[in-house]
C-alpha cells in the first residue's frame, strides 16, 4: 500500500490531462475515418456524455478508496473533475451545434420542458461553479464555504444519471448499472458506511 | 491535410449514393440485367421526388427493438431470423381466413415503388424507397366483413431467433393496429422490398407494413398474423407508455412527445452540420389523408 500510494503521489496532474483526452481523440479519429456509422451526430453527442460521467464516477471514487484501502490519489481529483466537466461542456456544444442546428428557441423551449434536459443543464452548472472555483486562490479565499460548495457534485451526479436515465425510451442496462454506480459511492458518504469503510481498512491494513 | 465535413460521410456510403442515382437514370434495363434476387416496382403517384437516403444508411439504422435498443443492433443480429417459409395468418372478421404466403399477398408482378418520406417518433428521418403491394388490396383479397372496424397486426415471437425477445421491456410479440379507414387507405402499404432488393432482415422482412404519414414505429415489421376485429387493438408502446405513444401516432409538429418537441427533425445522411428540418403535418401526406381525422381533437388522439 505505501509503495502503491509513493507511486500515486508521483503521478503528476498533468498525467489526467493527457489520459482524459484520449477518449476525445479516439472520438475524433472515428469521426475523421467515418468510424461512426449512419448517425454520427448521435454517437459525438452520446459518447460525450458517457465519458463526462466516467470522468465524474471517477472524482467519486477517490474519497471511498482512500477511506477503505487508503490508497490516496487526491492530488488527482480536480483535474479528474476538471476534464469531466470538459467533456460535459463538449456535451453540451454537440447538443446545440450537431443535433439542435443552433435552432435557439427551440433549444430553450425544450429545456423548460423537457425534465431530462432541465436535469442536464442544472449538472452542467453544477460543473461549472465547481470548475471555475477548483483553482487555490478560490479555496483559500472561500474556507469553508468552498467544502460545502463542492459538496453539491453529489447533486451534479445524480442529476447527470437521471439525465441519461430519463432520455431512454426503455431502462438499458449499461446506464443504470453507471447509476448504480454513482449511488453506492454516494452511499459510502454516509457516516455508517464511513465507519464500514474503516474496518475495511483496518481488516486489510491491519 | 485539409478536411471538410463532407468528408466525414464514408466514401463507400457516398459513392454508392450516386450509383443508386446513375442506376435509376438507367432505368429498367439495370434492373432487369441485375441479379436473380431483384426486385422491381411500378413508379407511383404516392412516391415523394425528395432524394432517398443511401442502402447502407436505410438498413444500418433501425429500430427493430427484438434484435437489441440500439440502432445498430438489428443490423448485426436480424440475420438470425429465418424468413423462409413465412406465412401471414388472416383472421378476425373477415369472409377468407387462412394462412397466406407473401407470393400470395404480395406477388412480385404486382409491386409498386413508393418512396416515402418516414418520420420516427425520436425526430429523425429517411427517405425510403419501398417496393409493396397496397394493404387495402390484400385485405380485400381475405374479404372484410362489415363490422369490422380496425386491423390487428403482429409481429413474429420467436425469442430463439430474436435475442432481446429473452428479455423484456416489451411485452412481446410486439403487436401494432390502425383503423380500417387508415388501413384501406391507398397510401398504406406492405411492402416486400426496397430499392430493388427483397425487404432486408432488419428491415422487417419479409413482409412489413408502412403507413407515411404516422410515427415509424406504427409501421410494424416482420408481420405474422393480420386480425380484423370491431374493438380498437392495444398496441405495444401505448401499452407501455400510454402517456408517450398513443394509437393513432400520426405525425404532428404541434403535439409535443411528453420529452421532446417534435416541431422539427434531424435527417439521417445531413451530416454533421446538416441542422434540422421543420416537422411536416401528417408527414406532408396531409392533402391525402387529413380527411381521415376530420373533427378529431388531434391533441387527445395522439
Amino acid at each position: 500500500m505505501q509503495q502503491l500510494n509513493s507511486l500515486l503521489r508521483r503521478v503528476p496532474e498533468w498525467a489526467v490531462w493527457i489520459a482524459g483526452s484520449i477518449p476525445l481523440a479516439l472520438l475524433v479519429f472515428d469521426v475523421f475515418v467515418g468510424n461512426l456509422g449512419v448517425d454520427p451526430v448521435r454517437d459525438i453527442e452520446h459518447r460525450l456524455g458517457r465519458t463526462a460521467l466516467y470522468f465524474l464516477i471517477g472524482t467519486l471514487a477517490i474519497t471511498p478508496i482512500r477511506r477503505a484501502f487508503r490508497i490516496n490519489a487526491v492530488h488527482l481529483r480536480r483535474a479528474l473533475g476538471l476534464t469531466c466537466f470538459s467533456y460535459a461542456v463538449l456535451h453540451l456544444a454537440a447538443w446545440a451545434v450537431f443535433d439542435m442546428g443552433l435552432l435557439w428557441s427551440q433549444m430553450l423551449q425544450d429545456v423548460v420542458k423537457r425534465p431530462y434536459l432541465l436535469f442536464g443543464m442544472m449538472a452542467i452548472l453544477i460543473l461549472f461553479a465547481l470548475a471555475v472555483t477548483s483553482n487555490r486562490a478560490s479555496i483559500r479565499r472561500m474556507g469553508k464555504n468552498w467544502q460545502k460548495l463542492h459538496k453539491f457534485i453529489y447533486a451534479a451526479a445524480i442529476l447527470a444519471s437521471l439525465h441519461w436515465l430519463w432520455a431512454l425510451k426503455l431502462l438499458e442496462g449499461w446506464p443504470l448499472f453507471c447509476t448504480g454506480a454513482i449511488l453506492v459511492l454516494l452511499a459510502l458518504r454516509l457516516p455508517p458506511m464511513v465507519r464500514f469503510l474503516g474496518n475495511i481498512r483496518e481488516k486489510t491494513i491491519g | 491535410m485539409k478536411l471538410s465535413w463532407s468528408d466525414v460521410t464514408p466514401e463507400a456510403i457516398w459513392l454508392n449514393r450516386r450509383s443508386f442515382m446513375a442506376g435509376a437514370a438507367a432505368g429498367a434495363a439495370a434492373l432487369s440485367a441485375g441479379p436473380a434476387l431483384a426486385l422491381s416496382g411500378a413508379p407511383s403517384r404516392f412516391s415523394t421526388d425528395a432524394e432517398p437516403n443511401s442502402f447502407e444508411e436505410i438498413t444500418n439504422y433501425n429500430n427493430f427493438y427484438e434484435f437489441g435498443f440500439g440502432k445498430e443492433d438489428p443490423a448485426r443480429y436480424a440475420d438470425a431470423m429465418t424468413t423462409d417459409p413465412w406465412s401471414v395468418e388472416i383472421g378476425g372478421l373477415v369472409e377468407r381466413p387462412g394462412s397466406y404466403g407473401v407470393e400470395d399477398l404480395a406477388p412480385e408482378n404486382a409491386l409498386e415503388e413508393r418512396i416515402y418520406r418516414l418520420r420516427c417518433v425520436e425526430a429523425w428521418s429517411m427517405v425510403i424507397p419501398w417496393l409493396g403491394v397496397p394493404l387495402a388490396g390484400v385485405l380485400d383479397k381475405a374479404g372484410v366483413q362489415p363490422g369490422a372496424k380496425f386491423v390487428r397486426f403482429e409481429t413474429l415471437y420467436r425469442p430463439e431467433e430474436m435475442r432481446a425477445q429473452r428479455g423484456g421491456g416489451i411485452d412481446w410479440p410486439y403487436h401494432e393496429g390502425l383503423r380500417l379507414d387508415e388501413a384501406m387507405h391507398p397510401l398504406t402499404i406492405l411492402a416486400t422490398g426496397l430499392y430493388d432488393k427483397p425487404m432486408p432482415n432488419q428491415n422487417g422482412a419479409p413482409i412489413r407494413l408502412v403507413v407515411p404519414w404516422k410515427y415509424g414505429f406504427k409501421s410494424i415489421k416482420s408481420i405474422v398474423k393480420i386480425t380484423l376485429t370491431d374493438t380498437q387493438p392495444a398496441t405495444s408502446w401505448q401499452t407501455l407508455q400510454p402517456r408517450e405513444y398513443g394509437f393513432y401516432a400520426n405525425v404532428n409538429p404541434e403535439v409535443d412527445h411528453p420529452r421532446w418537441s417534435q416541431a422539427t427533425e434531424r435527417v439521417i445522411g445531413a451530416g454533421l452540420l446538416g441542422g434540422r428540418q421543420e416537422t411536416l403535418m401528417f408527414n406532408g401526406y396531409g392533402e391525402h389523408v387529413a380527411d381521415l381525422y376530420a373533427g378529431m381533437d388531434l391533441a387527445q388522439n395522439y
